[in-house]
Formats: structure tokens, sequence, C-alpha cells
């Protein structure tokens, strides 16, 4: 009708997606250990719920810092009055010693080259914003957040075109890759402003290579394009090889003078690390002063509260707690992490070997009915509606290959884990029977089952469609027109 | 270059910020009178917290819930929050209307509210009309990123700066010349700069001009919990019922903006809010609310806050207290010095009436003045232009932001001010009457002695 916006009543909000739908599923019946121990437990959520208990006794130790004092007195006025988009200094110098830290203090940064949004998912918009035209094109390597299709779209214009990368190579970015992604934007006259990376990679749980990282580099010099580095996993690495930031193959190069150090960006955030999502803080860094000033004027619509700031700065400066906290953390990420890849082993599951973030990337390719994305979503409800387990199906990450999961294990407890896995397990086995009998068919009459299959699929198809009495509840429709669109996406790249 | 920084409005503040004025360390620097801030009333607020320390704590009941907190990123908002700050907003509109907390959806400030409801209700080209004179702050936040354009609805002194049907019909008309599509009108109430809150007569054109032209009405309402005098507030909501329009199709089309940041004086903490009757508009700005949620941290504080009656009602009435006392004392002390004021009755600053003192009615002598108010008074006002005014010489001064101290010392400035440039007006009249009764030709002997290159004469 026009009378509100497109944006107000498109869906490139990309809500109606499975890894939002899984999400509310779970809502509807969630897992309590106590209330509700056969509901459907969390697997989807990139949640970091495993150091709380390390925060707590620090906010007990340093009243001053939730009780907003400093050395005693209140500053509760000069907080509640402070607004400024530049951000608290003493936050923002905390704030880069922290991420020199994770980086093994290899690279330094600049407290006036941070800009602070309320979240990353605020900072990612911001950079679009201030690096892309409605139209424009970045370049995003398969598999990817699935929020990125609202973070960097929706109110920005901004196109996505993904880079697609595949399990022959664990899901590495090549040079054939890249180029082939270019093309496509070019095919569809976009004209391409950068590459956005998330290192560690979300969904993968993998830290990026140097020569993948050199690769880029290469690339956005070459075509003289922006590279953005989501880097918001960076605290999350718990074993080696360790973390390399693209700042600091930047500097390794003696790039660090040149016209490309402009053209990189970082992303953070403290949602993932020290697991404060609720407090939105979240920060972009960059070396182009433009950049800084543009997205500081732009962080005026989603600033950090004084509050937090304030809160944080204290305990960030706090080296001798945050480097206890890393090594924890660490710690315990690595033997949750250890917990799910040794239980889904042993129920015959592979997961790509990985050294950090919040989840494994699963691969579920040898328990899929077919080779299709419809066998996917066929094993992904299967996973929410009778495994109990709400996990994200790779076909939401944008994977180009159906079968693989991304499966948490940071949000919840070690007995939660267990369960989960257990439950998987019994799940696997009950496949597995009727998995036999499927090969002996197979081998009888493949000629004639390829028709049959193939027919059936598309009879199915057009049944979920039309049919609107079934028990697969509403909210699966939308779903299915998000799968269209991948679909065509993929059609469009082959 | 829309985001609008570069106008005399953040000048000023510049120049302010290189020469702050300090009661004690720098009793000669640049008072800031351009921003409207309140800081009266900060002292209750911190005596109720340090009488409930478990809030700031994050604790309930003694049990800490620093956990539920850091985890809940809920673009919904916490409930309790929400239930708190509607029975507030009631509160502040005499309970004449109720709002329910599902219409509610929580933003990073009412900067970030105006931005996503302007996504949400145009597209990039569109256009919303808004009366003059404006908050400077709308060509940033509603025009930078959204691409939509602003249409003036142009409002003159000669009838108290009212908005009339007449002035909003011929605003839409110049922004159909202009083949822009009109989708709503953005009203503030009360409104900043001028400080009045809007008649019922106002407010029914607004609406009736809404329903004709089938367009939005956005009613920013940051200042409502500072009226401080009568006649007493009236939210667009108030007047839609009155008519009788909750079911009619205007109803879905009438959205508020509010804020924490001007009556409880907390723009740190970056509290703000859509109210809206409008699903749709619910539902996408709510998804859009992503990109600048409240801190959960904060969101606990103010509930809290909010959920002591007794506090709040006692907070209400002596901050409105404290507020008219304060406005007085600025309208009095400029009406000293043969200036007057807008009469207003909320706000945190007056709009002044400066014409008098304009070399000439134009916007370089209302520039020139200002300049001389910063740099010569001391004193960093905003100059009506940056406020889109059509009538040079009206300035906002803000009263809210100082103590009584400071404000004493701006009044006598401006006294001395007024009293230099009279003295200078009378000087340069007296010097233009008797140049021209001095003999031409002994002025042009002096001055020829005067240049003349004889080193003797010179050394004397």
């Amino acid at each position: 009708m026009g009378l509100l916006s497109r944006k107000a009543t498109c869906s490139t909000h990309g809500q109606d997606s499975s890894y939002f739908l899984g999400w509310q599923e779970y809502e509807k019946n969630p897992y309590n250990e106590v209330n509700n121990p056969t509901g459907i437990i969390q697997m989807g959520l990139a949640e970091n719920q495993l150091c709380l208990d390390l925060l707590e006794p620090w906010l007990m130790k340093n009243p001053d810092a939730l009780g907003l004092k400093r050395d005693g007195i209140s500053i509760f006025k000069e907080l509640a009055l402070f607004q400024d988009y530049n951000g608290f200094p003493a936050f923002k110098r905390a704030l880069v010693d922290f991420m020199g830290e994770i980086r093994g203090n290899k690279v330094s940064f600049d407290p006036n080259h941070v800009v602070l949004t309320a979240g990353a998912t605020s900072a990612n918009e911001t950079l679009m914003f201030c690096l892309a035209d409605q139209g424009d094109a970045f370049l995003l390597p398969t598999p990817y957040y699935p929020g990125f299709d609202r973070d960097l779209r929706w109110r920005t214009g901004v196109e996505i075109v993904p880079i697609h990368c595949t399990s022959s190579n664990g899901f590495k970015v090549t040079l054939p890759a890249i180029e082939q992604a270019y093309r496509q934007a070019q095919k569809r006259k976009l004209r391409v402003k950068g590459v956005l990376i998330t290192n560690p990679s979300n969904p993968l749980g993998t830290t990026m290579a140097r020569d993948e990282l050199d690769l880029l580099i290469n690339f956005i010099e070459d075509k003289q394009i922006h590279l953005i580095s989501d880097e918001i996993y960076s605290g999350t690495v718990f074993t080696s090889p360790s973390f390399v930031s693209v700042m600091e193959v930047l500097k390794d190069r003696n790039l660090d003078q040149t016209q490309v150090w402009e053209r990189v960006h970082i992303v953070y955030s403290l949602s993932k690390d020290l697991g404060l999502p609720g407090f939105r803080v979240g920060a972009i860094y960059s070396n182009d002063p433009v950049v800084v000033s543009a997205a500081t004027k732009m962080s005026s619509f989603g600033l950090v509260s004084s509050q937090t700031q304030y809160l944080l700065s204290a305990m960030l400066l706090d080296k001798k707690f945050t480097k206890e906290y890393m090594s924890e953390n660490h710690k315990r990420l690595q033997k949750q992490q250890k917990d799910l890849v040794s239980g889904l082993e042993k129920a015959g599951i592979r997961c790509l070997d990985s050294n950090a973030g919040l989840f494994c990337w699963v691969d579920m390719r040898h328990l899929l009915k077919s080779n299709t994305f419809e066998a996917e979503m066929e094993l992904w409800q299967k996973f929410v509606y009778h495994v109990k387990i709400n996990i994200s199906p790779g076909s939401s990450c944008h994977c180009i290959e159906p079968g693989w999961f991304r499966v948490c294990f940071a949000n919840m407890s070690e007995s939660t884990l267990k369960l989960a896995i257990q439950r998987l397990k019994s799940f696997v086995s009950s496949i597995g029977m009727n998995s036999q009998g499927h090969q002996e068919l197979k081998s009888l009459r493949r000629k004639a089952r390829n028709n049959w299959v193939f027919r059936l699929s598309l009879q199915s198809f057009y049944d979920r469609e039309q049919d609107t009495t079934t028990k697969v509840s509403f909210s699966y429709r939308p779903h299915f027109m998000s799968l269209s669109n991948i679909a065509a996406t993929l059609d469009a790249a082959a | 270059n829309s985001h609008g920084q570069d106008s005399s409005y953040f000048l000023g503040w510049q120049l302010y910020e290189n020469n702050p004025f300090h009661e004690v360390e720098n009793p000669t620097g640049i008072i800031q009178m351009g921003l409207a801030e309140n800081q009266l009333s900060f002292d209750l607020v911190e005596s109720w917290l340090r009488k409930n320390p478990d809030v700031m704590e994050l604790k309930k009941g003694g049990e800490s819930v620093f956990r539920e907190l850091a985890l809940f990123q809920d673009y919904h908002g916490l409930p309790t929050f929400k239930n708190e700050l509607v029975e507030y907003m009631a509160k502040i509109r005499g309970n004449k209307v109720k709002f329910d907390p599902n219409n509610l959806v929580l933003a990073a400030g009412a900067t970030s509210a105006n931005e996503t409801l302007i996504f949400c209700l145009a597209d990039p080209g569109e256009a919303i009309l808004l009366p003059t004179p404006y908050y400077p702050g709308f060509d940033r936040d509603l025009k930078w990123r959204t691409g939509v354009e602003i249409v003036p609805v142009h409002c003159w002194s000669s009838n108290g700066f009212r908005i009339t049907m007449f002035a909003l019909e011929e605003a839409y008309e110049r922004a159909q010349k202009l083949n822009l599509k009109v989708k709503g009108v953005l009203i503030t109430n009360p409104s900043n700069p001028l400080g009045t809150t809007m008649t019922k007569e106002e407010l029914d054109h607004l609406i009736t001009f809404a329903m004709a032209k089938n367009i939005h009405v956005i009613s920013d309402e940051v200042f409502s919990g500072t009226v401080f005098d009568s006649p007493g507030f009236i939210s667009i909501l108030e007047a839609a019922m009155d008519r009788n329009l909750e079911n009619a199709d205007v109803w879905s089309r009438i959205h508020i903006v509010y804020s924490l940041s001007k009556d409880l004086g907390l723009p740190g903490f970056r509290v703000g809010m859509i109210y809206s009757n409008n699903k749709t508009v619910v539902g996408a700005s709510t998804k859009m609310s992503s990109f600048g949620l409240v801190s959960s941290q904060t969101q606990y504080l103010l509930t809290n806050v909010l959920a002591s009656k007794r506090f709040t009602s006692k907070y209400m009435k002596e901050n409105q207290k404290r507020l008219k006392k304060r406005k007085e004392m600025l309208v009095s002390g400029l009406k000293k010095s043969g200036i007057e004021c807008l009469k207003s009755n909320a706000g945190l600053f007056c709009w002044v009436d400066m014409r008098h003192l304009l070399s000439s009615n134009t916007l370089e002598a209302e520039t020139k003045l200002w300049n001389q108010m910063v740099c010569d008074a001391g004193l960093n006002i905003s100059p009506g232009s940056s406020f889109h005014c059509s009538e040079p010489g009206w300035f906002r001064v803000c009263f809210a932001n100082m103590s009584r101290g400071t404000l004493q010392v701006a009044m006598r400035r401006i006294k001395d001010f007024v009293e230099r440039s009279n003295l200078m007006g009378r000087i340069k009249m007296n010097y233009q009457q008797n140049m021209s009764s001095l003999s031409r030709k002994l002025l042009s002997n002096w001055v020829r002695k005067l240049s003349s290159p004889d080193p003797d004469e010179h050394e004397r």
C-alpha cells in the first residue's frame, strides 16, 4: 500500500529463515534440567555461558564498578550526563589494551581509532553505511552467520555476494572462489566495495590461516576495495593454531603505511569472549580517519550506556583478572568442545577440525536421505521436533553443500551437553537401522528409483507449498520461501 | 555532509569545549547555554540509589541477577522495564492515556528511536513535514542514513509560532512541487526549542491534516516530563481519543517517541522508545532495534527506579518545581536587560527574542550577534537559524544544565553585554552625527598630517 516503508514491509531482515525459526520452536518448549527435562535443548545459540561465574566474584571484590563510584565517591551524575559519542576515554583505552592482549600483543591499537557501538550488530551495519551505497556489494565467504543478511543488507540496501567455500579443502577461502564471486557481482551489475570475513569463523570455528589472509590482502589491494574482519570470536581461540589478526599480517608485510592499511577495518565485541551480549558493547577499529569520523557520528544511533562503559573499563583495566579469565575461559571452551566432538564421534559423526568459537561445524551428510537441501531440512526438522535439539542447518548459513550443521556447546552445562549427545546418539542409531535397508533398495532398483525419488521429492515440495492443514506449523512456510532464494543463489553461482 | 554537524549549533559547542566556564577554575570561560540537559534533580535520584544499593549491584532480593542480565539481549526488552515505562508515561499524562507495553519498542535513546521510525515509515526520497523552529539534530537523525527529506512547516512569531492549518497545507504543496511524497509530519511536543506545549487546537489540526492526507504523525514527546506550568500537557493520543478515533485508520498512523534523557536527566544511559498502535511498525521497529538495544544493566537499574511509585511522584513534583523556578530566574534576568522570552511552560530552555539587538533583520546580523554572544559575552546560546527559524533574531537559551550561581553570572554578563551594545550604539550614533557637522576640510587636513612621512611627527 506504500503507507509504510519498503524496509518495514519486506523480509530482508531475514527473520523468517530457519535460523530464527528453530529459535522460535525452542522458545515454545525450552529444555530445563528440572522443570522441563524433555524440552528442546538450545544448541543454536552462540553464547558463552561457561565463565560468568568468574565475573561475579570480581564484581563483588570491586563494588565501585557496579556502584558507579571512583575511589569510593559517586560519579553517578558524571556518567548519567556522559553521552559523548567519542566514548568514555578510560573504556576505549582498556578495550584496546584487551584487544592487544588477545592478539598476543603482536599488534597494538590506538584508542583514537576505536568507535564504540551498541554491539557488533550495530558496528557491522554502521561500517556498511560508511563504506558502501545502496546497490553496492560486499563479498562474504560461505558459510556465514545468518544475521549478516539482516545486519549488512536490510537498511543499507547493500548486497551480499557469496564466496563459495567447500569441504574439499576444509572450507578455506581460495583465490578462484574469490574471483568467481567478484565476477558474479559484476554480472549482476553490482559494484563490489569490499570483502567481509569472520575470523575466527562463525560457523566453522576455525581461525584463518596466514595464507588465506595474504590472499585476501592481495585481492583487496588489487581491486582497491575494503576488507572488514569481524573478529568478535578472537577471544575464544582455545587451542592452536593461535589467532592471527589481519592487522598482524599487514604489519608483517610492512603494509602499515600504505593505502591498503586504511582499507582494513576490524569489528569487535565483548559478547562472545566475556559472555556479555546483554550489555551491548561493540567496536569498530579503523586506520582510516574518515571512516572513524563518520562511524563516530553514526554511533549516535547506538551508543553504549555510560553505566556499562564504566563497569567494563574497570574490569578490563584489571589486567591480572583479564589474564586469568582468558586462560580459564580457553580451558573450559576447549574441554566442552572436546566433549562434543568425542561424543559426536562415538555416534559416527565427524566435525570440522576447529580451534575457536562457541560451536562446531558438524558433518551430517551421511545422515541425509539425498544430497539435497530438502533432505537437510527434513533432517533439521527431525532434530528439532523429534530429537529435541535446536541446531542450525548449514543452508541458513548459506553453505552450498547440504548436510552440515552448526552445533553450539558453550551455552550449556556439562550435563546438558551430555544429554544432548545422548539424544543424538540414539537418534543416529535409529537412522542407522533404516539406512541399511535403504542401501539394499538402492542397489536393487537403481534406474527406476531415480525417477521415483525425483518425483517424490518434487511432490513433497509442492505438497508443502499447498498444504496448509498439516501439523507443520505456519511458521514453516516463510522458511520455505527463503529456501527458494537460497536455491536461486545456488543456481546463479553454479 | 547532511549529518548537519557543521551548523553553528555544533560550532558553538566546539568553542565552548575549548574554553569552558568553571566557577572556580575558569570563571571567565564560556558558559554553556546551548545544551538541553536537566541537571537540577540528580540529588533525588542519587539519594534513592543510595537507599537501594541492590539495584546498582544487580541484585534482586539479595541474589545476584548479573548472569541473567549479562545474557539478556532480547530485542523485545526486559518485560518488567516496559511495564514500568508505560505506567510512568501514563503518569506524565495524568493517566488520561493508557499504554500497552506490547506496543512499546526500546531503542538506544530518542536519537535511535526517531531514525528507526523514519526507516519504518518512509523510503529514500520521500519526505516528512516538520514545523519550524525544530531541533537541529533532526537534520541528522531523520535524513542522514534514511535518505528521507525534511520539508519545513513555517511558523511565525506573529501567533507565537503555533502551527496553523494554512502552514501545513502550504508545506504540503511545496513538497509536491518538489516532487516529494509526504509520508508524515513530525512534531515535538512539548516543543524544542520553544518550550511550549501544543494546544488542543494545534493537535486537532495535525490529526485532521493526517487524516485528510492519509499520512503519519510522529509526536516526539521527550520533553513531556518537563512540563512545569499550566497549561498542562496534552499528548497527541489524548487528543485523538477525545475525538473517538481509536478505531479509525489514523489511530494506527500516530506514533510517539519518548526517552528518559530529559526529565530524568539520564542521557548517558541511552534509553529511548517508540510507542505505536500499528502492529507492523512495532514488529519492524522491534527488529530494527537490534541496531541499538538498551544495555540490560541499565534496563534493570531503571526498572527498579521507576517501580518505586513514591519516588517517581516525589521526583516529578520536585523536578517540575525546580525547573519552573530556574526558568523564572532566566526570564526575569533577561527582562532586566530588556530582553523578552516566548511565554513557555515546559522544556529546559527559553526561546528568547533578541531581534531588537540585531543590526539588521537578516541572518547575517543574527550570526554576528551570536558571535558576539559567544566571544564577547562568553555565552554559548543557540541561534534560531540553526533551528531553521524563518525569522532572524531568536535564540534558544538553556537554563537547566547549570547551578544557580552560574545562571546568575550568565545574567550579569548579558546585562553588561546589552549595556555595552547600547553604549556602542549611542557612540556610533553620536559619531555619525558629529561626522556630518565636522568641517570636511578640517578632517582632510588632520588626516593628511597623520599620514605625513615626517618621522619626527610620528614619534610624538
